[in-house]
């Protein structure tokens, strides 16, 4: 035992290793020791906490705003369908007057089928012919976006009908008047009636209602997806809205076959185009090719770099709370510097003393944190019910904001901790 | 073997100018000893029971504890040498605030690997030794002088330490509690043969060691052994 203490080098090493293990089976009366502490002085751990639990709260409510965010337009992005694109017809230049997009009617029924035919990246195509129109069942009556289409369209959209059945190709090719109904003109029109099989007039044209487009919700940009009927393009182009020649659509939308084969398919498609409508080299598109998905995609991207931001931004109370930790702890090793002399006198190590500050200083943040985990999630709540905005709090959040508010508290007791264990025990027992 | 040895111990402050707070002490205490050490104050004797208690290092000199060389030891290896062999009571008796007594007994205990119920049982038998069965979980406010003194007695005694370090252990008590306190001492010498050494001004209290040593001016200028007095009339 004796010799123990004259031994250098390796196993002096070696020696104040194991005495360091020692001290880790104390952690519970070290714990214990900390919480009396903490219980002492109630009012100045509540507010210390605070500045943790408001840090911590923070960055959850901040975190499940912007996951509500993004996910919401995850959601929209997989509601307009994936892998998208939309081809628009050009703008005309009139006397000089250069008239806006789509104004020039250059697509036709006949461009989507050489689209299906002859691009290999294109999984479907669905040209489509749209307009306002006034719909009528009855003695109610609604006005609504009527969609002249084929049967892919459905497939496109990821869009699955609620009840009934599609129309079909050969609908398409006799130009059958036939209607599927969004939700929204169901609920107008139609109340608690089962629409299959009913009539409805579209510009006065009857129509049999054949099925029933399953609930959709916003658009991106907020539009009710479900105020809307499919009809047959060929129905749409004869009865209904007419055309300036034969075959002509407003739009056409395009399915690739995956995310990869998007820029295929757009090039394919402009080549395509360009030869059917017999651009010169130099001369600019009459069409135009947008890769939609890649659009909401951005939109996706900058939500999340949104959602960072916030979080950090929050992470700056935090960071402020643990400062207060700190400040704290200082004050309290001052205020404890002869229990500290006494501790040392009777034995207590450099670790034991730094031990007993950090898990001091831990408990504070913990608590705090457990406490700012509560106050995030309520928060988030709050927001949700007041604001509107969906809010998710993630697992991850949480664990995020725990185990940072831990780090947090060792952080900032360290150097409290660091200060005490650095006492004099002669000057410290006779501290006043 | 002597417990306590020192050989030519030196502190020396450089405070402006050079202070001697220690200026060749070398004093050689036995196992099972009652010394008291007497001076005025400034004479050295603070330093030395500093020295001696494991809490400052001699600048010079060697200290020789129950056959350890403590003089090269660091801080951590010190306050293992104070956990095992060294118990405590001082003047103002530095229990900590709003901490049970037994818990104050136990403080010893939670730096070296005692288990947690052989602690109690050695922190309830120390109290009980010194006469203060049922005040156990009284906190140090709800006791009176003595009985703070003999907690923080039975503090320094539950590692069953072979030397105790007395700061002038009655100085802030009344004659009588001050007696009691004394003899309490006196006995944990003669039953248990621990070695009790003990600063103290004032001559009536000196009186219960068996060996004076005075300081002056940081050196040993008096060393005598006398017999104690048996009995002291209050």
């Amino acid at each position: 035992m004796v010799g123990l203490w004259v031994m250098k080098g390796k196993s002096l090493w070696k020696k104040r290793r194991r005495s360091r293990v020692k001290n880790m089976i104390n952690i519970p009366s070290t714990l214990k020791i900390s919480l009396r502490a903490l219980r002492v002085n109630k009012m100045r751990s509540a507010l210390t906490m605070l500045g943790i639990i408001i840090g911590v709260g923070a960055v959850i409510a901040m975190l499940a705003v912007g996951t509500g965010a993004s996910e919401r337009i995850s959601q929209q992005i997989a509601s307009i369908g994936s892998n998208l694109i939309i081809i628009l017809p050009g703008s005309t230049t009139s006397g000089g007057l250069r008239m806006g997009m789509g104004s020039q009617p250059t697509l036709t029924k006949d461009d989507a089928d050489a689209i299906q035919k002859e691009c290999s990246a294109v999984q479907d195509v669905a040209p489509v012919l749209n307009g306002a129109a006034q719909i009528v069942y009855g003695n109610q009556n609604w006005s609504t976006g009527v969609y002249g289409t084929t049967p892919s369209m459905l497939n496109i959209r990821d869009w699955p009908l609620a009840s009934g059945r599609p129309f079909t190709d050969q609908d398409v090719k006799s130009a059958t008047k036939v209607c599927l109904l969004g939700q929204t003109v169901v609920e107008n029109l139609f109340g608690s009636i089962d629409p299959i099989g009913q009539v409805v007039r579209i510009k006065k044209v009857p129509f049999t209602v054949i099925g029933i487009l399953d609930k959709k919700g916003q658009s991106p940009q907020g539009q009710d997806q479900d105020d809307t009927v499919y009809i047959p393009v060929t129905t749409a182009q004869k009865k209904i809205f007419g055309t300036t020649f034969p075959g002509m659509v407003r739009t056409i939308m395009v399915k690739a076959k995956s995310t990869e084969d998007l820029d295929t398919a757009e090039k394919q498609i402009t080549e395509l185009l360009r030869q059917r409508h017999r651009i010169g080299p130099k001369k600019e598109n009459d069409f135009t090719v947008r890769n939609l998905t890649q659009i909401m995609q951005v939109a996706e991207q900058s939500t999340k770099v949104m959602t960072l931001l916030l979080g950090a931004i929050a992470s700056v109370s935090l960071l402020v709370g643990g400062i207060g930790i700190m400040n704290i702890m200082l004050v309290s090793v001052t205020e404890r510097t002869r229990e500290i002399g006494i501790r040392m006198a009777v034995g207590a190590k450099t670790w034991d003393i730094r031990l007993q500050f950090i898990i001091e200083a831990l408990t504070l943040s913990l608590i705090g944190g457990v406490a700012g985990i509560i106050a995030g999630i309520s928060g988030s709540q709050i927001i949700s019910a007041f604001a509107g905005w969906s809010t998710i709090v993630s697992v991850l959040s949480i664990f995020l904001a725990f185990g940072f508010s831990g780090l947090v508290g060792i952080f900032f007791g360290f150097y409290p901790a660091y200060k005490a264990s650095l006492l004099n025990p002669i000057d410290a027992l006779r501290y006043e | 073997m002597a417990l306590i040895e020192t050989a030519d111990l030196y502190k020396i402050y450089e405070l402006g100018d050079t202070v001697h707070a220690l200026d060749g002490v070398s004093v050689t205490i036995e196992q099972g000893e009652f010394v008291a050490i007497m001076g005025p104050s400034g004479s050295g004797k603070s330093t030395f029971m500093n020295v001696l208690g494991c809490l400052d290092q001699p600048t010079k000199g060697q200290y020789m504890l129950d056959g350890t060389d403590v003089s090269s030891l660091n801080r951590d290896e010190l306050a293992s040498i104070r956990n095992a062999k060294i118990g405590f009571v001082f003047q103002g008796f530095n229990l900590l605030p709003r901490t049970s007594a037994l818990e104050n007994v136990e403080l010893p205990m939670l730096y070296n690997s005692v288990s947690v119920s052989e602690r109690r049982g050695r922190a309830m038998e120390a109290l009980m030794t010194l006469g203060l069965e049922g005040r156990e979980h009284h906190n140090p406010s709800q006791l009176s002088g003595g009985q703070q003194q003999r907690v923080a007695i039975a503090r320094a005694l539950v590692n069953k330490a072979p030397l105790i370090l007395a700061d002038e252990p009655t100085g802030n008590l009344d004659t009588k509690t001050s007696i009691e306190i004394m003899e309490l001492l006196v006995r944990l010498n003669r039953e248990s043969h621990i070695t009790i050494v003990l600063v103290t001004h004032e001559p009536d209290i000196a009186t219960y060691s068996r060996r004076t040593i005075r300081f002056l001016d940081g050196r040993v200028v008096g060393d005598e052994r006398k017999e104690p007095v048996e009995e002291k009339a209050p």
